[in-house]
C-alpha cells in the first residue's frame, strides 16, 4: 500500500509503485477532473499538484508521490471559489474543457509565485498547457483578472 | 618576442593556484593536452551536453538540438520558472518509451549568473571558459576533476530511448577530460 495525502486527505492505494499517478487518482480514487492527454508529459492536461508543484501525473510515478501532498483540480478550492476559478467562470473561459483543469493548476503556481504576472510571465508560465480549442487569448485574460481579484481579496 | 607573447597567451596556466590544488599533475604538454581537449569537445558539443547549455535561456532538445518544446525557460537557479520547472516532466529516472522526458534527480540548466553556455563555442573559447572559475561554477582543479563523476554529466551516457549517445564511451571522456587537465589545461588556438 502506497500512502498519500490528496486533497488534504490521507489515502492509502494498493498500487504498482510504478503506476502513474494520474491513473491513482483517475482510477484508484476516483477524481476525474485530472485528465489523460498525452501521456509522455507534452500537453499538460493531467497538471497536478504535487507539493505544490506543477507536475504532469501522467509522467509521476505514485511512487514519487508517496507520503507527500497531492492537490488536483478538485482540491483547488474548497467552495470552488479560487480567485482563478472565480475569473475562469466569469470570463467563459472554456470551450470544450478538456485541458482547463490542468491550465487552472498551471496558473494557480503563477499566481502563487508571481500574484502580479505581466504577459510574458503568462506565457513562460503556461507554455507547457496546450488548448487545441485555442482558448490562449481568454485563458491569459483570466489570468490577470484573478491575479486582481486576489490583490483585491488581499487588501480586503 | 610576439609569437612569445602570443603563444605565451594561449596556455592556459594553473600556475598560480598550483599550490591549493591538491591533483596529480602530469608533465606539461600543449600537444597531448590539446589533443585530448579536441576529444572532449566532440562530447561537450553533442547533444547530450550541450542541450542543457544553451546560448539563450531555453534549453535545446532531441539530437539536432532544436529549441525544447514548450519553450521552458531557465529560470534564476536553472531549474525553470513558475508551472515550467524541469522536475515538473522530468523525473528521477527515465520516463520509458520514446518521446519521454529524459530523467534525474538532479535535472537543471546553468543558473542565471552562470550560464556556461556552450552552444556556439569554439574549442579555445569553450576551453578556456570551463577552467576559468568565474565562468565554470567557482570550480577548482579537483572540482573539475572530479566534475567527470558527477550524476548528471553520467546521464549523458543513459539517455532514454531513441537518443543518441555521446561520441565516445565515459570512460574515454573522462580519460581525454583527465589528460586535458593534468596535461595543462591548454586551449587550442581555435
Amino acid at each position: 500500500m502506497i500512502a498519500i495525502t490528496i486533497n488534504g486527505k490521507q489515502r492509502e492505494v494498493a498500487a504498482d509503485p510504478d503506476m502513474p499517478l494520474l491513473w491513482v487518482i483517475r482510477d484508484l480514487l476516483g477524481l476525474t477532473g485530472t485528465k489523460f492527454g498525452c501521456g509522455v508529459a507534452q500537453c499538460g492536461a493531467c497538471t497536478v499538484h504535487l507539493n505544490g508543484e506543477a507536475v504532469r501525473s501522467c509522467v509521476t510515478k505514485v511512487s514519487r508521490a508517496a507520503g507527500q501532498q497531492v492537490t488536483t483540480i478538485e482540491g483547488l478550492s474548497k467552495l470552488n471559489d479560487h480567485a482563478l476559478q472565480i475569473a475562469w467562470a466569469e470570463l467563459d473561459v472554456p470551450q470544450c474543457g478538456y485541458c482547463q483543469s490542468g491550465q487552472l493548476m498551471s496558473a494557480a503556481v503563477l499566481l502563487r509565485e508571481n500574484p502580479n504576472p505581466t504577459d510574458q510571465d503568462i506565457d513562460d508560465a503556461m507554455s507547457g498547457n496546450i488548448c487545441r480549442c485555442g482558448t490562449y487569448p481568454r485563458i491569459r485574460l483570466a489570468i490577470h483578472k484573478a491575479a486582481e481579484l486576489q490583490r483585491e481579496g488581499a487588501k480586503s | 618576442m610576439i609569437v612569445l607573447f602570443m603563444s605565451s597567451a594561449v596556455i592556459l596556466s594553473f600556475k598560480e593556484e598550483k599550490s591549493t590544488f591538491n591533483y596529480t599533475a602530469l608533465p606539461k604538454d600543449s600537444v597531448a593536452s590539446i589533443a585530448a581537449f579536441k576529444q572532449v569537445y566532440t562530447v561537450l558539443m553533442s547533444a547530450r551536453c550541450m542541450n542543457c547549455h544553451p546560448s539563450g535561456d531555453i534549453p535545446l532538445q532531441g539530437d539536432d538540438n532544436h529549441l525544447h518544446t514548450m519553450f521552458p525557460k531557465r529560470g534564476v537557479d536553472g531549474k525553470g520558472v513558475y508551472a515550467m520547472k524541469c522536475a515538473n516532466c522530468h523525473q528521477p529516472t527515465n520516463t520509458p518509451g520514446l518521446h519521454t522526458p529524459p530523467g534525474n534527480p538532479n535535472w537543471h540548466l546553468p543558473p542565471a549568473d552562470m550560464k556556461m553556455v556552450f552552444q556556439g563555442r569554439t574549442p579555445r573559447q569553450l576551453a578556456k571558459q570551463i577552467i576559468d572559475p568565474k565562468q565554470n561554477g567557482h570550480k577548482d582543479m579537483q572540482k573539475l576533476i572530479a566534475h567527470a563523476d558527477d550524476g548528471l554529466v553520467l546521464s549523458a551516457w543513459k539517455p532514454g530511448e531513441g537518443r543518441k549517445l555521446p561520441p565516445m564511451s565515459h570512460a574515454a571522456f573522462k580519460k581525454a577530460w583527465l589528460t586535458w587537465l593534468k596535461t595543462g589545461a591548454y586551449a587550442p588556438a581555435k
